[in-house]
């Protein structure tokens, strides 16, 4: 019984860092209608720029914590925006092909670059926030990081539908991922909500890469590889284009993930998320929490 | 009289015995590297068949060639001593051999292309992208948990039958076969597939029948270069056939351009020889491969060699 | 300028380029070193490599090997599969080396084995523990030991020393040395009486191992062996310390390296694992090594792999010297008649299989250093 109940909390609190990079995936798929490969690697970044911020800071406190996560939600903010505006916005309206090749290319370059300039070995993160264990029942136990993970991802979460459903630039996006011609026609400015959304999904992307490399203290520049496959997994699984489906999506991919590592066949840990998202596309495309979409012709 | 194309084939199969004649002449390592060209144009003329001419963003590419690799390894390992005998068999026994060992890798791989078809042809773009690159991964993992096929560790100890002769003449042979499917009304069906699927359909054709054909013969072609892979470099790993193999075959499509077999040939040529110029600058080399896809993505989307424009923006 | 014109200078630049025959200066002797210096393994290649460097630099300031310098052509395999094939393939046919030296892991130094075997060129390889190896034929070797010995060292380390009878084991199962490790382990220590509860897996590149150690946990396992690389090696010490599981964790020759500490932490405190060498010997040679190796490297601490690096190209030296010739055949014989060669990862013996046979070294942490705890004799 414990153990299952600790595999319940190891899984809930991987699936919260899933959910955190589905978040942006879907975002930017909902309005972009393609896969910004390189959503992993800016999640990446933000481990790393956390790292070089909390060189400067106090470890172990609360406010050098946030000035840490701040900066690096910021500095991938500004990171996406650029990718957006250089990679992506001269292939506006090109087959979708060519910009996922694009995205593809960017990634790999950030990867590889990281590679270069970091090294390719793992490096410590700091334990930037005060760190400490919960025990429950003498059996379960939980570390402030994982809770941490958890509860900035609701935050997140909670925070992002008020953005999206109560203010201006919000219904900006839902008006251009519904339509972008007749979201010009009544005044948006498209580049602005895009750049818009793309700095949002890289500072939510950040933030996970933060919250990653507190629960996980070894960062590399290879590191959003395999999260970044499984949140997109996730993504599709809760309804690509839903936030709460992301959110969903990444929660139980985690839970299953963490059981299937836990059982006697732990090495198919990998593969059951793909072969989720085999599934899923083949008996429900649209997802967990999506709608079914009719394709005009 | 031969029809032309059989005739361009004859005389490239002609051309692959005459190399091999000379190729004790030849500097090895020299050969290594043409070696090495002629089984990335066969990958990358196969790929070209699925991504250029179809249309289907196959990101797996990989996965197939390591069926072909390990099923050819597994029959010149372990079937191969028994029929050829102590002695290692004749220059002819042994040559038969290769070539079953290379058809059965080239069918496996053809049947894993259908599995792997059936199901994910029905998506489009991004998530056919995603859906293959899923079962290049799964297809590693299972390798690597087969102890029989050396589980991690892989395969060594590969008989090294691949000469250049028998590269040549594949790589003829697969650019004949893709050819001669591409000028024929299956061209017709993989190209209109292409360029609107819905239109497609709507006059009558099957695109998911064209669809799994081209899958299929992509993969039997890189099964084959998976078994010739697997007897060059005499070891084969599971980790050898991941997802950054089957990108560096995909650029290879890109940079030649898609959907034109010669752009996409000599795409392959050119990033065989770039690794082994740059060696050099060796940690720079994947920098700068990124950055060429996205600054010909954005400039020149058909490609470096695609001379005759195919109208890249046909469909939003 | 059509496809044809373009496809015709491209290939015909590229050709002269390639072609472009260097003149082989046969006043030098050339050895050949392929390792990963980038690349998921480059903590390993670039440590074998600077012990190689050392080495061979030591020797041409001696004067060199029968009266001429020596010079090290390395190539970076960049920890990929496939590379070593085509780099030793171009030291042997086109550098013209008399030996290649490499690699610092077992799969890819099995991929190169087979091409210095049907070239008859000897290899030597620092620090691959997988038998398999040297089983490609008599022109490879070792200079370290094998896992075989390796998992009976832990077996019996863990069972004597640790006192230990259920030890779950977790093994990555993308490494073909932690899978040979783990084999070699579980047979030695069930064959010692001991129990193995549970073995949990996981891949290279995981970060989260709290499903495994959670039910690693459950099965009342009183150790841990972890033989895989440090930089999974550390994060599982971390999450099974937060889970509540104080018990001994340990493992192989895989651990060594300073991120183990840097990212393990206190987690890491007062865990073992078996290597080839320990910088605290007192021993002169392995005293002398350390402070040239600070000097030549900003003051950093040989590790194992540097040490092994360095035995590597010493002993292929002394078999030079003694074989009187760089011509493969007298070579590869002189190598494998190798008895006691005092190196700095101890008395080296080549085995009729061309391994070799030495001492173990176990090594713990405490306070933030590495430190010594015993040397098995084979």
């Amino acid at each position: 019984m414990y153990e299952f109940l600790q595999q319940l909390l190891n899984g809930l609190s991987l699936g919260a860092i899933y959910a955190l990079i589905a978040i942006g995936y879907t975002m930017v798929y909902g309005i972009l209608r393609f896969i910004n490969f390189a959503h992993s690697d800016v999640f990446m970044a933000g481990a790393f720029i956390g790292l070089n911020v909390a060189r400067y800071t106090h470890p172990g406190t609360f406010l050098g914590g946030f000035i840490v996560l701040g900066s690096a939600m910021l500095g991938c903010a500004l990171l996406g925006m650029t990718i957006e505006r250089l990679a992506y916005r001269p292939l506006r309206g090109a087959p979708t092909l060519n910009v996922l090749i694009t995205a593809i290319g960017v990634s790999l370059f950030l990867e590889y670059s990281g590679q270069k300039f970091f090294g390719a070995a793992p490096r410590r993160f700091p334990a930037i926030f005060p760190v400490r264990e919960f025990t429950f029942g003498g059996a379960i136990t939980i570390s402030s990081n994982q809770l941490a993970v958890i509860g900035v991802t609701f935050l997140l979460m909670v925070a992002l539908q008020l953005v999206v459903f109560r203010t201006k630039i919000g219904t900006a996006m839902r008006a251009v991922s519904l339509n972008p011609r007749a979201a010009q026609l009544v005044g948006i400015n498209n580049d602005v909500v895009i750049s818009f959304t793309f700095g949002l999904g890289s500072a939510l992307a950040a933030a996970g890469g933060i919250l990653y490399a507190l629960n996980y203290p070894s960062i590399d520049p290879l590191m959003g590889v395999m999260p970044g496959l499984k949140a997109f997994v996730a993504a599709v699984l809760g309804g690509i284009g839903s936030i709460p489906g992301a959110a969903l999506g990444g929660l139980i991919l985690g839970v299953v993930e963490t059981f299937v590592a836990g059982s006697p066949w732990s090495t198919g840990k990998d593969a059951i998320a793909f072969g989720i998202l085999i599934v899923i596309l083949l008996f429900r495309p649209a997802g967990l929490l999506g709608k079914s979409g009719v394709e005009k012709v | 009289m031969l029809p032309k194309p059989l005739l361009a084939l004859a005389g490239a199969l002609l051309l692959a015995a005459g190399i091999g004649a000379v190729s004790d002449r030849i500097d090895p390592y020299f050969l290594d590297v043409l070696t090495g060209i002629g089984i990335n144009v066969i990958l990358a003329v196969s790929l070209n068949l699925v991504n250029g001419y179809t249309g289907q963003f196959s990101l797996g590419h990989a996965g197939f060639m390591s069926v072909g690799a390990y099923c050819a390894a597994a029959i010149t390992l372990f079937a191969g001593p028994g029929l050829l005998g102590p002695s290692g068999g004749s220059a002819l026994g042994q040559g038969s051999l290769f070539l079953a060992a290379l058809l059965c890798g080239g069918l496996c791989a053809a049947l894993a292309g259908l599995l792997v078809g059936v199901p994910s042809l029905r998506l489009k773009g991004d998530y056919l992208a995603i859906v293959t690159l899923g079962f290049g991964e799964i297809i590693r993992v299972i390798f690597q948990n087969v102890g029989a096929l050396g589980g991690a560790l892989g395969l060594n100890g590969i008989p090294a039958y691949t000469t250049i002769s028998w590269v040549v003449s594949f790589a003829a042979v697969a650019i004949f076969t893709v050819l001669c499917l591409v000028h024929s009304t299956y061209g017709r069906g993989f190209i209109a597939t292409h360029d609107d699927e819905i239109a497609a359909e709507a006059v009558g054709l099957n695109t998911t029948r064209y669809k799994i054909v081209a899958f299929v013969v992509g993969a039997f072609f890189a099964g084959i270069a998976g078994g010739l892979y697997a007897h060059f470099k005499q070891a084969i790993a599971p980790a050898g056939f991941d997802f950054t193999k089957s990108i560096e075959i995909v650029v290879m499509v890109i940079l030649g351009g898609m959907g034109n077999t010669m752009g996409v040939i000599l795409g392959a040529v050119l990033l065989t020889l770039l690794p082994e110029l740059l060696r050099p600058i060796a940690d720079y080399r994947m920098i700068i491969y990124s950055l060429i896809l996205i600054a010909l993505m954005i400039s020149r989307p058909q490609g470096l060699f695609n001379f005759h424009r195919r109208n890249p923006a046909a469909r939003g | 300028m059509d496809i044809k014109r373009a496809g015709t200078i491209l290939s015909a630049a590229a050709f002269l380029a390639l072609a472009g025959c260097q003149k082989q200066d046969d006043s030098v002797i050339r050895v050949g070193e392929y390792a990963s210096l980038t690349g998921k393994e480059a903590a390993f290649g670039q440590s074998c490599h600077k012990g190689t460097l050392l080495a061979i630099e030591e020797l041409n300031a001696g004067g060199g090997l029968l009266g001429k310098k020596l010079e090290l052509r390395t190539e970076d395999d960049a920890s990929t599969q496939g590379q070593p094939a085509t780099i030793v393939k171009k030291l042997i046919s086109r550098d013209k080396v008399i030996a290649v030296l490499g690699e610092a892991t077992s799969s890819r130094s099995l991929e190169a084995a087979p091409i210095c075997q049907s070239d008859r060129i000897p290899m030597i390889s620092p620090a691959a523990t997988n038998p398999a190896v040297t089983a490609v034929g008599p022109y490879v070797f070792r200079v370290c030991f094998i896992d075989p010995f390796q998992g009976a060292v832990m077996a019996k380390f863990a069972k004597n020393r640790l006192g230990l009878h259920k030890v779950a084991v977790l093994t990555s199962v993308s490494s073909a040395y932690s899978v040979g490790l783990a084999k070699y382990f579980k047979e030695r220590f069930t064959a010692d009486g001991g129990e193995i509860p549970v073995e949990q897996k996981y891949s290279e590149g995981d970060k989260d191992f709290n499903a495994q150690l959670t039910a690693i946990k459950a099965s009342g396992a009183d150790g841990i062996f972890v033989p895989g690389y440090y930089t999974e090696a550390a994060l599982v010490c971390i999450q099974a310390r937060n889970l509540g599981l104080p018990v001994p964790i340990f493992g192989g020759d895989g651990w060594e390296a300073p991120e183990l500490i840097q990212i393990g932490g206190t987690a890491v405190e007062g865990c073992y694992y078996s290597t080839h060498f320990s910088p605290e010997n007192t021993a002169p040679v392995v005293k002398g090594f350390v402070d040239k190796f600070r000097a030549r490297f900003n003051g950093e601490t040989p590790d194992g792999m540097a040490a092994l690096g360095y035995d590597s190209a010493a002993m292929l030296a002394d078999a030079v010297k003694r074989a009187g010739t760089t011509e493969p055949a007298a070579l590869r014989d002189a190598l494998a008649a190798t008895r006691g060669y005092r190196g700095v990862t101890g008395s080296i013996t080549m085995d009729p299989d061309r391994n070799a046979t030495k001492a173990a070294v176990i090594i713990t942490v405490k306070d933030g250093h590495f430190k010594f705890v015993e040397s098995v004799a084979p």
